[in-house]
C-alpha cells in the first residue's frame, strides 16, 4: 500500500496474494467479455448471411497487422519480467517501455481503421446505417463497435499501468524482490491481447 | 512468478511462443480463406483457443503457478463454456 511505504510499518508486501488479487479480476474481465461473446454467438446464429455481409467491409490485412503487433508486445512484456528476475533492471524498463510503444501502434491502426468505417458512413446509429442495412447487419456494426471500441479502451489502461510500473521500476518500488506490480502489468496486457485472439477470428475472418 | 520456488522464464521460451503464436494466426487467416461453409466459424475458433491456450500456459505464467490457480482459471472457462451451452440449448429448440 502506499501509505505504509512512507511510514515505517511492517512490509505487508505478499506476491502470492497481489497475483490472486489480479487473476480475480481478471476473471471478472473475462466474463465481461464472455457476456459480449454470447450475445455475438447469438446474434450471428440468427443472421448468418448479414454477418458475412457486413465482415466483407473490415480489413482482414489491419486485423492481421494488429494481432501480429499484439502478440509481439505480449512477448515484450512477458520479457521485462524474466529481465526484472535476472536483475536487468534497464532491460526490464526498456521493455516496457517498448511494449508501451507497441500498444500505441494498435491505437493508431484503430484509428484509421475505425476511420474508414467513418468516412463510409458507418457508426452506430448512423443514417447510412439505419437507412440502407439490414437489422443484421446493423447488430454486426454494432457489436464490432462495442468490443472492438472496449477492448481499445483496456488497451489504453494497460498502457496506462505500464507508465506505474515503469515508474516503479525507475524508483525502486517495482524491484527484484518487488515484482508485483510489473507481473500483475503483464498479466493484464496479456488478458488484451486474449481477448483480441477471439476478436480478430470472429469479425475479420468471416467468410 | 511461481510462490514457492521462484522460475525464471527464459526469454528463448517467450520468442518460441511468439513464433508459434504468428504461425497460428496465418493458418487461422489460411484455413478461413478456404471455402468449408459452417466450419469456417469452428476452425477459426480453434486455432484461437489453442493460442489462447498458449497465452494463459507461458505469457500467464499459469505452467509454473501452484494448481489452485490453474483450477480457478479452469472453473473460470468451464463457467463460461457451461453459458454458452445453455444459451443455446434455448435458441437451438425455440418454436
Amino acid at each position: 500500500m502506499e501509505h505504509a511505504h512512507h511510514v515505517e510499518h511492517p512490509d505487508m508486501y505478499d506476491e502470492e496474494s497481489s497475483k490472486i488479487g489480479m487473476w480475480l479480476f481478471i476473471f471478472t474481465e473475462l466474463l465481461l467479455f464472455g457476456a459480449l461473446f454470447v450475445v455475438y454467438a447469438v446474434y450471428r446464429y440468427m443472421n448468418p448471411d448479414a454477418f458475412h455481409l457486413a465482415a466483407e467491409e473490415l480489413n482482414r490485412m489491419i486485423g492481421a497487422i494488429n494481432t501480429i503487433i499484439l502478440l509481439i508486445s505480449s512477448m515484450t512484456i512477458a520479457m521485462s519480467t524474466t529481465a526484472l528476475r535476472k536483475g536487468h533492471r534497464k532491460l526490464a524498463i526498456a521493455l516496457v517501455s517498448i511494449t508501451f510503444l507497441i500498444g500505441l501502434a494498435f491505437l493508431v491502426n484503430k484509428y484509421f481503421e475505425w476511420g474508414v468505417k467513418f468516412s463510409h458512413g458507418i457508426w452506430p446509429g448512423s443514417e447510412h446505417m439505419l437507412n440502407e442495412m439490414s437489422q443484421g447487419e446493423i447488430l454486426f456494426f454494432g457489436l464490432y463497435f462495442v468490443m472492438t471500441g472496449l477492448h481499445a479502451l483496456h488497451i489504453i489502461i494497460g498502457m496506462a499501468i505500464m507508465v506505474f510500473a515503469i515508474r516503479g521500476l525507475i524508483n525502486g518500488k517495482v524491484q527484484i524482490d518487488r515484482p508485483s506490480l510489473l507481473d500483475n502489468c503483464g498479466l493484464y496486457w496479456h488478458l488484451v491481447d486474449l481477448i483480441w485472439i477471439f476478436l480478430f477470428p470472429l469479425f475479420y475472418l468471416i467468410h | 512468478m511461481s510462490g514457492d520456488k521462484p522460475h525464471i522464464v527464459p526469454y528463448r521460451v517467450y520468442l518460441i511462443i511468439l513464433v508459434a503464436l504468428i504461425a497460428l494466426t496465418l493458418g487461422s487467416i489460411w484455413i478461413t480463406s478456404i471455402e468449408m461453409a459452417e466450419y469456417t466459424v469452428a476452425a477459426a475458433l480453434l486455432f484461437a483457443v489453442v493460442k489462447s491456450y498458449l497465452v494463459l500456459t507461458y505469457f500467464m505464467h499459469l505452467k509454473y503457478d501452484k494448481r489452485y490457480i490453474k483450477a480457478m482459471v479452469g472453473f473460470v472457462f468451464a463457467i463460461f463454456l457451461v453459458v454458452i451451452i445453455i444459451t443455446f440449448l434455448d435458441y437451438l429448440f425455440r418454436a
